[in-house]
């Protein structure tokens, strides 16, 4: 018998085994069972008490909802505890190391929180009177002038609303410079790397491009042979989209020849800032030959992922491009601030509006507070922490594991499955690491490594954590290296065993039905 | 620096076992002439969190909330109360510090809470399925459009002229990037049966609106007989979200697509965002939607559970042919969203649109009762347009000046369309009695 830190007794002899305990309830201890909204709450029960309608007003002219919407209600303490219910059931940032790679899950600082929740910012109207939204509006106007200086970009769209949707923008005032140009016809062609995220080419799509592959090299770079032969007497080419530092984790060495390239070429550069973690403050995207690049303010700056968004992608564009930016956007004169919603005049440069209202102002203030927090000097030692600790990771797992490629990482390391025995995947590694308390690494990306794991620490990991993160890891690794058919069937002690994906894509369900009508069906 | 835990100690022990004698050797494959020497200037260096707050609070402060006086601006964004559980839950870490649910045994909290949203806003909607969201309601708008073109193999798509101008513009853009010519019908108040008229056999879809954004509600059951008669879609838009407890929702018109924007639900006007796009459709268009769907499953012991499905028509998979680019959505917003809408259910979301319903009511009668002023929306909800003697961007100017912010004026969404003349307001259940007594006090000052 084993004894804990106050001396009283663990368990006794316990089996090495879990045993299969059944439940009556098909709860499991703090894991609550938690039905469907739909299963326990009723259509006459409501959460929120509100005024008695005074009735005989009806100006809606007949056009009146005939049957019943099915909507179940709770009541409060109901709601609250089917919520809180769900929350355990999930992983997250504040409960430990979450390393997906190319997704930068860093700290996210409740400070930034309660910043977008003040009155000022959370409870003002996109369309009031811009004299009465001047804070704002110098918000905004702010932190654009961090990007463009962190990027040495003269110009940045804040609209975007995420990452994918800031690809779109760049893309576009790409577009729209093309079309200024008189070349929009001819120039085509959209070269983009094989490791890119797969956003990159359905953006290059999207914007009325056809996308042409470059292959990786030995180095996980740019295989300058094959981007050249692309180039070769070519008057199609639109643009290239390059993710910098790359999603195989590291940093392009020939960028700055690409860049000249693909501008002699008669192209644009188009940067997927996806990654811009690992360089801020030590390099400058602007002095890469960049002309359009968005910034995750979700990733970089701090902004919580949300379990899916909403996230914010500004798109910085350089002097070339900056005409054909979206509208709206900000400008100050004599300390007053402008919300620009019209370009002037037909002819305009413009390609229009992205999306409704002027962006995602409730990521704008997450993320200054956190730039304002770290300040230049912070922000720089945060990029050189979240490389640090991604060499640190990649230098202990290389012990066992087998990295992509050699050299120093940037802010992610990447392995492939190699190291693996015969029939052990990188999802049963994955699987076993939601055993031992961890999210998994992201999986089979980029596709130019075979198995792939990436791994992206991010610079709010302290050492201690990134040990026991290695230890757990180095241990499954041992285990997938050994053959250890266990793993094939984990995750054992998570909320849920493994999902069949299979059966939920053959026969979707994607809502939920009365019991009997599914039966009917 | 209080968001950095690695030491000094820490980062020379780290450096040592990596085998590197500082982080400069890890930039060393940046082009010389990129690396920069010191820290980048023109930015202050970092400050504790009470100078932080500071600084914010001075900005949030030159700003004037709905929350101050009597607020009447509407037109896709609405002032709603949101009820204190809901901003709770949503702050939850296990929700808030969360990502997309790629590894479903350890993300089911957010995997069923996706799910009962997208039963809810197939509910709300009364269409068959909906998706796990989209960025807003503009966005969802363009999305529409495209899906609708890819279905019918068409390149035409026609707008009403009460769809909300920025919905109209941010589809135009997606549009036109692709090839597909948009036709814009003239704005108007109460002119969404236009659609019938502009529909051949060319066309991919119609997008009407209702309510629009002049406030006019309208079935468009004749668009969709019209659309479908030439075998093209109806997508009917709705900015109020609210407005569906009680009006006529889109799969009671034979919509085939239905978006909208979510934000009156759970979520605050936030000067525009983030908002949460629905985007809901029949159920053998399905496998052409874009954005995210959570489906039901069962685990390797046969207990339910929830994934992330159909994931072959996304970019992650699909890359050069997916139905759409869009990789993170709307996440935390529909969560507060669907934590609302499970307070509410359908009792509270009926009687809270009863309430925007009547405070509309009384504001059109008190505004009606100024000498000059002309109702224009003949059936509505919650927002209404109406024609005042004189600049509609003067009179809301003065009306600003008495502490009234009295809407939108129509100029401001439709330059140089003769507009001039009219305001757009709208009432909800944060109106009070005194509320419209104000605006229709201050209104008869300003125009007497």
């Amino acid at each position: 018998m084993s004894m804990n830190s106050q001396g009283r007794p663990t368990t006794p002899s316990a089996p090495s085994a879990q045993p299969a305990i059944e439940t009556v309830s098909g709860s499991r201890g703090l894991q609550q069972r938690e039905d469907l909204i739909f299963e326990t709450g009723s259509t006459t029960k409501t959460g929120v008490d509100l005024p008695a309608p005074k009735g005989g007003m009806d100006r809606l002219g007949g056009v009146t909802r005939k049957k019943s919407v099915g909507l179940p209600g709770l009541s409060e303490p109901e709601a609250v505890r089917h919520y809180v219910r769900l929350s355990q059931q999930n992983y997250a940032i504040d409960l430990g190391l979450f390393p997906l790679g190319s997704c930068t899950m860093k700290h996210n600082p409740r400070l930034n929180e309660k910043v977008a929740r003040m009155p000022g910012f959370a409870d003002i109207h996109p369309l009031q009177p811009q004299s009465t939204v001047q804070g704002a509006l110098e918000l905004i106007d702010e932190l654009a002038t961090w990007l463009k200086t962190l990027t040495g970009m003269p110009a940045v769209a804040m609209s975007p609303k995420a990452g994918a949707h800031g690809e779109f923008c760049g893309m576009m005032a790409i577009r729209g410079a093309l079309i200024a140009r008189g070349e929009i016809e001819t120039r085509t062609r959209v070269l983009v790397p094989a490791s890119a995220h797969g956003t990159n080419p359905a953006t290059a799509v999207q914007c009325g491009f056809k996308v042409d592959e470059i292959k990786a090299d030995a180095r996980g770079r740019v295989d300058m042979d094959d981007f050249k032969s692309k180039l070769e007497g070519s008057d199609d080419i639109a643009g290239i989209m390059l993710t910098n530092p790359n999603t195989c984790g590291l940093f392009e060495t020939d960028i700055r020849e690409i860049a000249d390239l693909i501008h002699q070429a008669g192209g644009y550069f188009y940067c997927d800032g996806a990654n811009f973690n690992a360089i801020v403050g030590r390099v400058r995207p602007g002095d890469l030959g960049v002309d359009a690049m968005h910034i995750n303010l979700h990733k970089t700056f701090s902004t919580p992922h949300g379990g899916g968004g909403p996230g914010a992608g500004p798109t910085v564009l350089s002097e070339a491009l900056a005409d054909f930016a979206p509208v709206p956007f900000v400008v100050e004169e004599d300390g007053v601030f402008h919300l620009v919603e019209q370009r002037s005049g037909e002819g305009s440069d413009a390609f229009g509006r992205l999306c409704a209202f002027h962006g995602q102002m409730g990521m704008f203030t997450r993320a200054l507070a956190y730039m304002l927090s770290h300040g230049a000097d912070g922000l720089k030692q945060a990029a050189e922490d979240a490389v640090l600790n991604a060499n640190y990771l990649q230098s202990r797992l290389k012990t066992v594991m087998t990295p992509a490629f050699d050299g120093y990482c940037m802010h992610e390391a990447l392995f492939s499955d190699a190291f693996t025995a015969e029939g052990i995947e990188t999802l049963d590694i994955a699987k076993a690491m939601i055993d031992e308390g961890y999210h998994p690494m992201t999986m089979y990306f980029p596709l130019v490594v075979h198995g792939a794991m990436l791994i992206e620490p991010t610079e709010t990991e302290s050492k201690a954590e990134l040990d026991r993160f290695c230890e757990s890891l180095l241990s499954i690794a041992e285990k997938a290296k050994a053959g250890d058919q266990s793993l094939k069937s984990a995750p054992y002690l998570a909320p849920k065993r493994r999902l069949d994906e299979t059966q939920a894509a053959r026969k979707p369900e994607l809502r939920w039905s009365e019991p009997d009508k599914i039966a009917a069906e | 620096m209080r968001y950095l835990p690695l030491t000094p100690e820490d980062r020379k022990e780290m450096l040592a076992t990596i085998g590197a004698a500082s982080v400069d050797e890890f930039y060393t494959d940046v082009p010389e002439a990129a690396r920069l020497g010191g820290k980048i200037t023109g930015l202050p260096d970092h400050q504790g969190e009470l100078a932080v707050e500071r600084h914010m609070g001075a900005l949030a402060a030159k700003n004037r909330t709905a929350s101050e006086g009597p607020f009447f601006v509407g037109c896709g964004a609405y002032k709603h109360h949101v009820p204190a559980t809901v901003d709770h839950i949503i702050q939850r870490s296990e929700f808030l510090t969360t990502y997309t649910p790629y590894q479903p045994e350890i993300a089911q909290g957010t995997l069923q809470s996706l799910f009962e949203f997208q039963s809810q806003v197939a509910a709300l909607t009364a269409m068959e399925v909906a998706n796990a969201s989209m960025y807003d309601g503009s966005t969802a708008c363009a999305e529409a459009a495209v899906m609708a073109c890819r279905v019918t193999r068409r390149q035409k798509v026609v707008l009403s002229g009460g769809l909300h101008p920025h919905y109209a513009a941010a589809t135009r853009t997606v549009c036109e990037a692709q090839g597909i010519e948009i036709v814009q019908l003239a704005p108007g108040v109460d002119d969404e049966l236009a659609l019938v008229d502009a529909v051949d056999d060319e066309t991919a879809c119609v997008i009407g609106q209702s309510p629009n954004v002049f406030g006019t509600v309208t079935d468009l059951t004749p668009v969709a007989d019209a659309a479908h008669e030439k075998k093209a879609l109806l997508v009917s838009v709705f900015t109020e979200a609210v407005a569906l407890g009680m009006t006529m929702p889109p799969g009671e018109m034979g919509a085939d697509i239905a978006v909208g924007e979510g934000q009156s639900i759970g979520n605050p006007l936030n000067f525009g965002g983030p908002y949460v796009g629905l985007f809901a459709c029949s159920k053998k268009l399905m496998r052409q939607m874009p954005g995210r769907l959570c489906g039901e499953t069962v685990d390797a012991d046969g207990n339910r559970g929830f994934v992330l499905t159909l994931s072959t028509r996304e970019q992650h998979i699909r890359r050069d042919k997916a139905t759409s680019n869009i990789c993170t959505n709307a996440g935390l917003c529909t969560l507060a969203f669907t934590a609302h809408m499970t307070l509410l259910g359908e009792k509270g979301l009926g009687h809270l649109a009863q309430l925007n319903h009547e405070a509309a009511c009384m504001l059109a009668d008190a505004l009606e009762g100024v000498p000059g002023v002309e109702l224009l929306t003949p059936r509505f909800f919650n927002e209404f347009a109406f024609r005042i003697p004189g600049d509609a961007g003067d009179v809301l100017e003065k009306l600003d000046g008495l502490g009234v912010v009295g809407g939108v004026r129509a100029s401001r969404l439709y330059p140089g369309k003769g507009l001039d003349d009219v305001i757009i307001a709208a009432a909800t259940e944060c109106t009070s009695e005194a509320d419209i007594k104000a605006y229709a006090d201050a209104l008869a000052t300003v125009l007497s």
